[in-house]
C-alpha cells in the first residue's frame, strides 16, 4: 500500500483529465495525496462557452475552480507560481532542485507525473522532466516509484504498453464532478463530447474510464 | 464582473483614443492551442504572446464589419496589430482588452491596453 502520493502537473485540470480516477482510489483506502499545481493556466484558450473569463480574469477563475477541484478530490494543493506556457524556457535544474525540495519533505511512495516528450503539451514535457529529474537526485533509497502519463497518439508505438492500467469505472462520478470544477475549461470539452456520440455515457467510460502510466525506470 | 460585449465600432474607437500619446502597456496574443496538431496531424501549433511590451502611440483606428474586426496602433517607429477581434471590455482596472473568440468560446486572439503593467 502507498504511503503517500504526489501528483506534479502544470495545469489546474490536468489532474481532474489525466488521474482523478486513480487519485479517488487511493483517498478510498486513506493514503494521503498532495497536488503540486505547477502554473494556474493563465494561457488557456477556454474562456467558457458562452464566454465569461477573459486573458486577465482567467488566472483566479482557474485558481478557484483548482481549489474546487481539489475540495472534490479531498487532496492537499500546493500552487507553485510557474506562468503557463513558459515551463519550457525555466531552468530545468532550477525547477528540478525545487520539486526534490518539496518531495524530500512530503517524503511520498509514489510520483504521478506526465512522461516527457510524450505528453503533447510543452509544458506537461517540461514539468514531467524536472519531476522526473527531481526524484533521479534523490537518495536512492528514498526515492519514490514515478507513474509517467503519456497521452502523445504515438505513445503506445513508441513506448510499448504501459504497465499501470487503472480501470476507474468505479471512480467515473467522482471523475466526472473534479472536471466539472474546472468549469471555465471542461464545458468545450463535454459538449465536444456530446456532439460527437448519442450514447454520452458510453462515450465518457471510453474516453475517461482508465487511467494508464509508465513506471519510470530509473 | 465584467463580461465581454459585441464590438462597437464608436465606443472602441472612443476607448482607444483615450491612451493616445501616453505610455502604455500592452498584452497581444495570437494563439490555435497546444493540442492542434494533436488533433489534426496536418495542422500547425502557431501562437506568439507579448506581455507589458511598453509602447506609445500617436494614432488608433478599429475597422471592420459583422463581427470581424482589425485594429492598428501606430506609433513612431512601427505599428501594432491584430486581427479577429470580436468582442471587448473595459475592466475595472479601465483596462481596454479586445478579443476574438470562435464559435466554441476559445480565444483566438487577444489585444490589451493599460495605463499600467499587467500582471506578470
Amino acid at each position: 500500500m502507498e504511503k503517500h502520493v504526489v501528483v506534479i502537473y502544470p495545469h489546474p485540470d490536468d489532474e481532474a483529465f489525466g488521474a482523478s480516477g486513480t487519485i479517488t482510489k487511493f483517498r478510498k483506502e486513506g493514503i494521503p495525496v498532495t497536488y503540486l499545481c505547477g502554473t494556474l493556466g493563465e494561457m488557456g484558450r477556454n474562456m467558457g462557452n458562452p464566454t465569461f473569463a477573459n486573458r486577465e480574469t482567467l488566472p483566479e477563475i482557474r485558481k478557484k475552480e483548482l481549489i474546487e477541484a481539489c475540495k472534490v478530490l479531498d487532496v492537499e494543493l500546493q500552487m507553485l507560481g510557474y506562468r503557463d506556457k513558459t515551463l519550457e524556457f525555466e531552468s530545468r535544474d532550477e525547477v528540478a532542485e525545487r520539486l526534490k525540495g518539496i518531495l524530500e519533505k512530503i517524503e511520498p511512495s509514489l510520483v504521478i507525473t506526465h512522461y516527457p516528450e510524450h505528453a503533447v503539451h510543452p509544458d506537461h514535457n517540461a514539468f514531467g522532466a524536472a519531476a522526473v529529474e527531481a526524484v533521479s537526485r534523490m537518495d536512492k533509497n528514498k526515492r519514490p516509484t514515478v507513474w509517467a502519463q503519456a497521452i502523445s497518439m504515438t505513445h503506445i508505438q513508441d513506448l510499448g504498453e504501459p504497465d499501470i492500467v487503472n480501470d476507474i469505472t468505479p471512480y467515473l462520478k467522482t471523475k466526472m464532478n473534479t472536471i466539472l470544477a474546472h468549469k471555465s475549461q471542461a464545458q468545450g470539452m463535454i459538449s465536444k463530447m456530446k456532439q460527437d456520440s448519442e450514447d454520452f455515457e458510453a462515450t465518457v467510460k471510453a474516453r475517461l474510464g482508465t487511467e494508464s502510466f509508465y513506471t519510470w525506470k530509473f | 464582473m465584467n463580461w465581454m460585449e459585441q464590438i462597437h465600432i464608436d465606443k472602441v474607437q472612443t476607448e482607444l483614443n483615450r491612451f493616445l500619446n501616453k505610455e502604455v502597456y500592452v498584452h497581444l496574443e495570437t494563439t490555435n492551442g497546444a493540442y492542434a496538431s494533436h488533433f489534426d496531424d496536418k495542422a500547425y501549433n502557431v501562437g506568439a504572446f507579448i506581455r507589458n511590451a511598453k509602447v506609445t502611440y500617436q494614432h488608433a483606428k478599429i475597422v471592420g464589419i459583422n463581427g470581424a474586426y482589425r485594429v492598428g496602433l501606430k506609433m513612431d517607429i512601427g505599428w501594432v496589430y491584430a486581427e479577429g477581434i470580436n468582442q471587448y471590455e473595459v475592466d475595472n482596472q479601465n483596462r481596454l482588452l479586445m478579443a476574438g473568440h470562435d464559435r466554441e468560446g476559445r480565444l483566438m486572439v487577444t489585444l490589451e491596453i493599460s495605463e499600467t503593467p499587467f500582471s506578470y
